[in-house]
């Protein structure tokens, strides 16, 4: 008895990887806090999500990431001191701001940034030195998300990741570099260096695999597989047109074949790199068999422990590992006799301050930034408040977006898409087009002006709110709800599928079905739209402020909801 | 003689060429079946209760169709479905999309002995449920799967 909870006791400390117990807030005497001890001889490290983010950034976390039926008050949908109690975190503590908005703006400054490739490269080669054989493998959403990914159509990023040392990746969002693009970089430059793995693409037409749909890789002696799970949604999230003649999906009967195929080709251990976001992979976990581990993303939660989720072959971790460059996973395994004995999991923030900037990365993101530095670095503004994108409603950066739509472009209501990437901005930074251009950095950018009636805008409310609150994973698509300007309305996450919006109102009055209303938006589906780019729009709305006040996000009145830790009670 | 001998570039073409022979057997009798005894009145249906009293049968749930659609339709003009029946003796498919016009997508004649899988493509209007049903021994079974249509581009 004595000794099972002994044993449970181990089992509990290898979850919560222990993770930088040096580092406190004094961070002089941090220079070791990385050296983390290596467990076992099969290592796998993790990042996800970046966004294109060369250079250090903040990235405030949600306070509100409301999960329902099954999810519900369950990781990963617990924020700010749920979040902490959880996962045992102090509050006040390094950790604490890394995985939760709490008291931001003073951790912010104490800690200082995170991420950066130049720091990034310094923790994969102490990770590496003291993890021979390990593998970096990136989750996707990384050749996308700033100014110089997407001025040089990805390039930046496929060089910098191809010196960081990224073994293995998947896809989402660089396949809106269309799939010329794509294919290109895989032909050109990731050949003989990089996989890129994604067993869940086909060919509309025949069905042919249209990616490799894994790596067998040898770690220490054990043979090791990777399954890439792009992101299942991609044509549908994302235009269409841009992945024409191919075809996504969860595929989780040809996962369970793909499985199957190569434990029967001497696969010991065998992990999924998914897109799919962490509720989809939770699901997934309980009714695939034979994975050992998913590392996931998508939905950009730093989840601090791996999860255990049991299914009728045993159990799969499933982990995620946040965006943006702010984390790295660090997943060991200890195979003996094709054996898994044990596993440790730990998700390392990574604080540029802690870090010393790799040489020749520094080098190379110089370079690549050159060409675009006067853009860059352009001053549009300055603002008073905190700027931020993540939670399931409007950000205030968001709000910053619709506001400057319905402004320029004459509005009654503006929309912009939930993204979840997107870095933060302190009270007092100035705003240069480098920032703007981490929120609205898409190859589709089109603004559009349209005449609405108050049902249809109704109906596409309902259908965004139907891809956040979804009773099951698979039907949602991992983005967060729609930012909305102008409008006024309630949210019940846990009615039907079209009932989930209600009180909408306008400047006062209700909004009628058959009212005609002006509504601006963006990131618009339609090959054809030719309005003005949003960066546009949005950098002479910031011009003519100059000094932008603190904004307060347009927020929707969330009803049926009780007891939610998923909700910050601030 | 033994056969296998023949299987070389030369067998290769007279195996294509007999089971073109066999497609075009096996294609003709459907059409004559088909121009036959196409059930109009279910196709012309405009609920899954008129289509099942056209059809004259009801359905029980079985576990033995297997239904794979997208769980979110990435054209909702173009769904595909498979549908795959290991009850025996199965004898037609059936596909319905519920909230369509007319329910009723597509009707498959099993020929004894061929393997009782189905693929197509079919127009969903919205969101709804999509039917598999079978038909074997007189009797019909079915299964169902929920395909999201929406408009999409939000995620991320």
């Amino acid at each position: 008895m004595q000794r099972r909870e002994f044993n449970k006791m181990l089992m509990l400390g290898a979850a919560a990887g222990l993770a930088l117990p040096t580092l406190g807030r004094a961070s002089a005497s941090a220079g070791n806090a990385y050296d983390v001890p290596r467990f076992g001889n099969v290592h796998l490290l993790h990042t996800t999500d970046i966004h294109g983010q060369l250079n250090p950034i903040h990235y405030r976390e949600p306070s509100v990431n409301i999960g329902i039926h099954a999810a519900r008050n369950r990781p990963p949908h617990l924020v700010g001191e749920a979040l902490l109690s959880q996962f045992g975190i102090a509050a006040g503590s390094r950790e604490a701001h890394a995985f939760t908005y709490l008291d931001f703006v003073g951790g912010a400054e104490h800690f200082g940034k995170v991420g950066g490739f130049a720091h990034l490269a310094t923790l994969v080669k102490r990770l590496k030195a003291n993890r021979p054989g390990a593998l970096l493998l990136d989750g996707g959403d990384l050749w996308q998300g700033s100014a110089t990914a997407l001025w040089s159509r990805g390039q930046d990023m496929v060089d910098a990741s191809k010196l960081l040392g990224v073994d293995v990746m998947t896809g989402h969002w660089e396949f809106t570099l269309g799939a010329d693009r794509v294919t290109e970089i895989i032909e050109n430059d990731l050949a003989g260096q990089m996989d890129f793995v994604a067993h869940n693409v086909s060919d509309a037409d025949f069905g042919d695999p249209v990616f490799e749909g894994h790596t067998l890789r040898e770690i220490n002696g054990v043979p090791v597989a990777i399954i890439g799970q792009a992101f299942p949604y991609t044509p549908i999230a994302n235009p269409g047109y841009l992945t024409s003649g191919w075809t996504f999906g969860i595929q989780e009967r040809e996962l369970q074949r793909k499985i199957e195929s190569v434990r029967a080709d001497g696969a010991e251990v065998v992990v999924l790199l998914s897109h799919n976001g962490a509720d989809v992979d939770l699901k997934l976990a309980s009714r695939v068999v034979g994975l050992d581990a998913i590392l996931g993303g998508h939905t950009h939660d730093g989840i601090p422990k791996a999860i255990e989720v049991e299914n009728a072959g045993g159990m799969t971790l499933v982990t995620n590992a946040g965006s943006n460059g702010k984390f790295v996973g660090v997943l060991d395994f200890d195979v003996r006799d094709k054996k898994i004995r044990g596993w440790e999991y730990r998700l390392l923030p990574v604080f540029s301050d802690l870090l010393p900037a790799d040489h020749d990365m520094s080098a190379l993101i110089a370079s690549s930034r050159a060409p675009y530095e006067e853009q860059l670095s352009e001053v549009l503004g300055t603002t008073d408040g905190l700027l931020y994108r993540r939670g399931n409603f409007n950000g205030s950066f968001d709000q910053v977006i619709v506001d400057a739509l319905m402004t320029e472009l004459d509005a009654d209501i503006a929309l912009s898409p939930g993204f979840r990437w997107g870095t933060t901005l302190l009270p007092g930074d100035t705003i240069t087009m480098e920032d703007l251009m981490a929120q609205v950095a898409i190859t589709y950018p089109a603004t559009t002006l349209a005449e609405r009636s108050g049902a249809e805008i109704k109906a596409i409310l309902e259908d965004v709110a139907d891809n956040l609150f979804n009773p099951d994973p698979y039907y949602q698509q991992g983005g967060d709800m729609v930012r909305v300007g102008g409008l006024k309305y309630s949210i019940d996450p846990m009615a039907d599928a079209g009932k989930r919006i209600n009180d909408m109102e306008l400047g006062g009055k209700p909004l009628t079905p058959g009212g005609r209303y002006r509504v601006a938006g963006w990131a618009s589906m339609d090959p054809n739209a030719d309005g003005e780019p949003i960066w546009d729009v949005c950098a002479r709305y910031l011009r003519s402020q100059q000094t932008l006040p603190p904004v307060t996000p347009n927020q929707p009145v969330i009803k049926g909801i009780s007891d939610n830790k998923g909700i910050s009670a601030a | 003689m033994n056969q296998t001998e023949t299987f070389g570039p030369i067998g290769r073409r007279q195996f294509l060429r007999a089971g073109a022979a066999f497609a075009a057997l096996a294609i003709a009798p459907i059409k004559l079946l088909a121009s036959m005894v196409r059930p109009e009145g279910a196709f012309q249906a405009t609920t899954v209760e008129a289509t099942l009293a056209e059809l004259g049968m009801q359905p029980v749930e079985s576990s033995d169709i297997v239904l794979e659609t997208p769980n979110i339709a990435e054209n909702g003009a173009v769904v595909p479905v498979t549908v795959t029946s290991s009850i025996p003796n199965t004898s037609r498919i059936f596909v319905m999309v519920e909230k369509n016009p007319n329910p009723l997508a597509a009707i498959f004649d099993i020929p004894e002995g061929t393997e009782a899988s189905v693929q197509t493509r079919v127009k969903v209007a919205q969101t709804c449920l999509l039917y598999g049903l079978v038909e074997a021994d007189g009797k019909l079974y079915m299964t169902t799967r929920e395909t999201k249509v929406t408009l999409g581009g939000c995620g991320g």
